[in-house]
């Protein structure tokens, strides 16, 4: 059903056209003495919200293991394909050999990157992560594909504190296996 | 007419220009502050001179306000690669922001910026030239200025110019004749029988010791004001330019410094209107109606004519800003109701206006 | 000096005259007769007859080739440049130019022309007052007939653009 919403008609004053020139100036002075509501960009920051989804990176655990271990899953999904991964098996005198593979290669192409998040949210390791950060800038195209080491320094540690591949150890050592 | 006074003119026209000059630029910085405090935004507030902007307070306050902002813009206009598309028609593409900009700064010969008291009590405008003719003198040149821009339509022989020309052609046309006869009342009343017969701005402003013009011809005023929006193309007369419809209108195809030249004569023409309106209807140099300097006890000597210049700069501000604020608040008419408005509204109205003020002049005149 | 003011006006008032008769471009023809008025009114200018020389620019210049350029950039240019001129077209130009010599003539014949100039009225192009009192009073009837000859070229344009089948 449609409704008709009928227009008022002018009345006389408003058909004169100047008293209605007269009120439109009147809320533009008003708004003369109003504050900004423009941010200064680089030297004001806009308040980032919650579940913002700026720069992917990777993350370590609490005891320094990278979580990645190459699953490729987010190679897989990756909507515009920003990320390559080259896996890599992790060697076998490191502290961490149990969980067998890790990436030798990361690569985010963040020309190609459209911050969806899908990475984010497919990885069963939560090992990538989108940060905060959404100011990026380089002067050529390889500056801007971040690799791995450039990955970790942006990502950092996430403090969570299950460590999934240690209790499997532990388990493993004491014979239970899964 | 010796060489000296040749030589004096001269000088007073090379300050009057970049006097003018000056005032353009800084009407456009006013322009990109006030829309941007219209708009809550904060508008130009990064440039800063070397030297000037160490200073430590006032410096950084002028940074901010934008003072220097229209040093890198005309730096921009002069040093921007000049484009003149193959297709042109050469020599009236770059006629024509000359002939937009020329008329502007000729106009500036006759319009008064104060006045001064001689020795012998004589009081006389500062004027570059005093003609007896001034105002129809002013009319007459500027009415010129619209060849600036329907030569640039028609030389870029492109479609969207092209529009712009035409309807600019059409619209000074339009509302030129209302603009005439909209200052009639004010010529009868000046020339009342028994005076010398003028059509000197400085006289017409002199007259004005007691009501204003715009107080006691309102219509008059109104009518000459909203055609002096439609004769400098400000919106909402912007019918030449509209960007939304024609790119950017008759300057299209311009680039650099010959863009930079009708950017400046559009601020010229404003600079110019805002000084006739002043004088014409909002009593010149007079800081109060009923109030003249010389009542103050204030006239005399160079301090009384700075005064009257500073007086009259002032209102020609206001008025500036007057443009601006009317700018950013209405938007712009659709091509049919600007000629509407001009044919059946304007131009009717101000001849009743004419006829009325016939009889209320004729009134007085017989009856006190 | 002021002859040699004359000089260079009258120079380029006849040069753009010339420049409207034979130029192909219709917008450079109509840019040519603005010259020739503004040369005109400058040579009225020398004459002391500045409020002629204001409205010769006001009217002629401002408002009426407005007018021209807008008609001329409605029609189609191209069209009428390449379009042959015809019999009649001499003809009018012959007769017109027959028109011009006798007027010269006659102009240049008559006594008044060779007044001496202290026996001239003040010039009367000064004193705006006096003008308009001249106007309206002693030249009413010649300045009524001149706006009678614009009504009837009006009156005339009407007619002929209106379509004879249209009621």
């Amino acid at each position: 059903m449609s409704i008709i919403i009928k227009r008022k008609p002018l009345n006389f004053l408003e058909k004169m056209y100047l008293p209605e020139i007269a009120r439109g100036l009147a809320t533009t002075f008003r708004r003369l003495w109003g504050k900004p509501v423009t941010l200064e960009y680089p030297e004001q920051r806009p308040t980032i919200p919650e579940g913002y989804r700026g720069v992917p990176t990777l993350v370590k655990d609490p005891e320094g293991r990278e979580k990645c271990v190459s699953c490729q899953l987010c190679e897989f999904v990756c909507p515009p394909k920003a990320i390559r991964i080259k896996p890599g098996a992790i060697a076998e005198d490191s502290e961490f050999a149990h969980v067998e593979k890790g990436p030798q290669e990361f690569d985010i192409d963040m020309l190609r990157c459209i911050y969806c998040g899908m990475c984010q949210e497919v990885c069963p390791e939560e090992a990538i992560w989108l940060q905060n950060d959404y100011s990026l800038s380089g002067y050529s195209r390889a500056e801007m594909v971040n690799g791995k080491e450039k990955l970790y320094e942006l990502g950092g540690t996430l403090p969570d504190q299950h460590f999934k591949w240690k209790k499997k150890q532990e388990a493993a050592a004491k014979g239970s296996g899964h | 007419m010796d060489i000296n006074f040749i030589f004096l003119k001269f000088v007073y026209a090379a300050i009057v220009v970049s006097v003018i000059m000056g005032l353009c630029s800084y009407a456009v910085l006013a322009e990109r502050k006030i829309s941007s405090w219209i708009q809550g935004r904060v508008g130009p507030n990064r440039t800063s001179l070397p030297l000037v902007g160490l200073i430590p307070v006032l410096g950084p306050f002028l940074t901010r306000l934008g003072v220097f902002q229209p040093v890198p813009d005309g730096l921009k206009f002069l040093f921007k690669e000049d484009v003149v598309p193959g297709h042109v028609n050469k020599f009236y593409f770059i006629m024509a922001p000359v002939i937009s900009l020329v008329p502007a700064l000729t106009t500036v010969v006759v319009v008064p910026f104060g006045r001064i008291v001689t020795e012998a009590g004589e009081v006389v405008p500062l004027v570059l030239a005093n003609v007896n003719v001034g105002l129809l003198f002013l009319f007459a040149i500027s009415s010129l200025s619209v060849y600036g821009i329907v030569l640039a339509g028609w030389s870029s022989n492109s479609k969207y110019p092209f529009l712009g020309g035409i309807r600019a052609s059409a619209q000074m046309i339009s509302y030129e004749l209302a603009m005439g006869v909209s200052v009639l009342p004010i010529l009868m009343w000046v020339n009342h029988p028994g005076s010398k017969g003028t059509l000197n701005l400085f006289d017409i402003a002199q007259a004005q010791n007691g009501f204003w013009f715009a107080m006691w011809m309102p219509l008059s005023a109104i009518i000459f004001l909203i055609c002096l929006f439609a004769e400098t193309n400000r919106l909402p007369f912007d019918m030449a330019e509209s960007e939304t419809e024609l790119v950017s209108g008759f300057h299209t195809e311009y680039s650099s410094f010959k863009f930079g030249l009708f950017f400046v004569g559009e601020y010229a023409h404003m600079v110019i209107g805002s000084c006739v309106f002043t004088l014409l209807f909002l009593g010149g140099w007079n800081p109060l109606p009923f109030v003249t300097i010389d009542m103050l006890g204030w006239g005399a000597g160079y301090i009384g004519a700075a005064l009257s210049v500073a007086i009259f700069l002032g209102k020609m501000c206001g008025m500036m800003f007057f443009f601006m604020w009317i700018r950013w608040t209405l938007p712009r008419f659709r091509y049919d109701q600007v000629m509407k408005l001009g044919w059946k509204v304007l131009l009717p109205l101000s001849i009743a206006n004419l006829i009325a003020y016939v009889f209320i002049i004729y009134y007085l005149e017989t009856s006190l | 000096m002021t002859d040699i003011f004359f000089y260079i006006f009258s120079i380029t008032a006849l040069a753009c005259a010339f420049g409207v008769v034979f130029s192909r471009n219709t917008v450079n023809g109509a840019m040519c007769l603005i010259g020739t008025f503004l040369s005109m009114a400058a040579l009225f200018v020398l004459l002391e007859a500045y409020f002629l020389a204001v409205v010769q620019v006001l009217v002629y210049a401002g408002a009426v080739m407005v007018l021209f350029l807008f008609i001329i950039m409605l029609l189609d240019v191209k069209e009428a440049a390449a379009r042959k001129t015809s019999i009649y077209t001499w003809a009018a130009s012959l007769i017109g130019f027959g028109i011009m010599i006798v007027g010269v003539v006659a102009i240049n014949s008559a006594e008044s022309i060779k007044t001496k100039a202290a026996n001239l009225p003040v010039a009367e192009g000064v004193n705006l007052k006096a003008f308009g009192y001249e106007l309206f009073t002693t030249y009413l009837l010649p300045m009524q007939v001149t706006g009678f000859l614009l009504l009837i070229a009006m009156v005339g344009v009407i007619a002929l653009s209106k379509k004879a089948n249209t009621p």
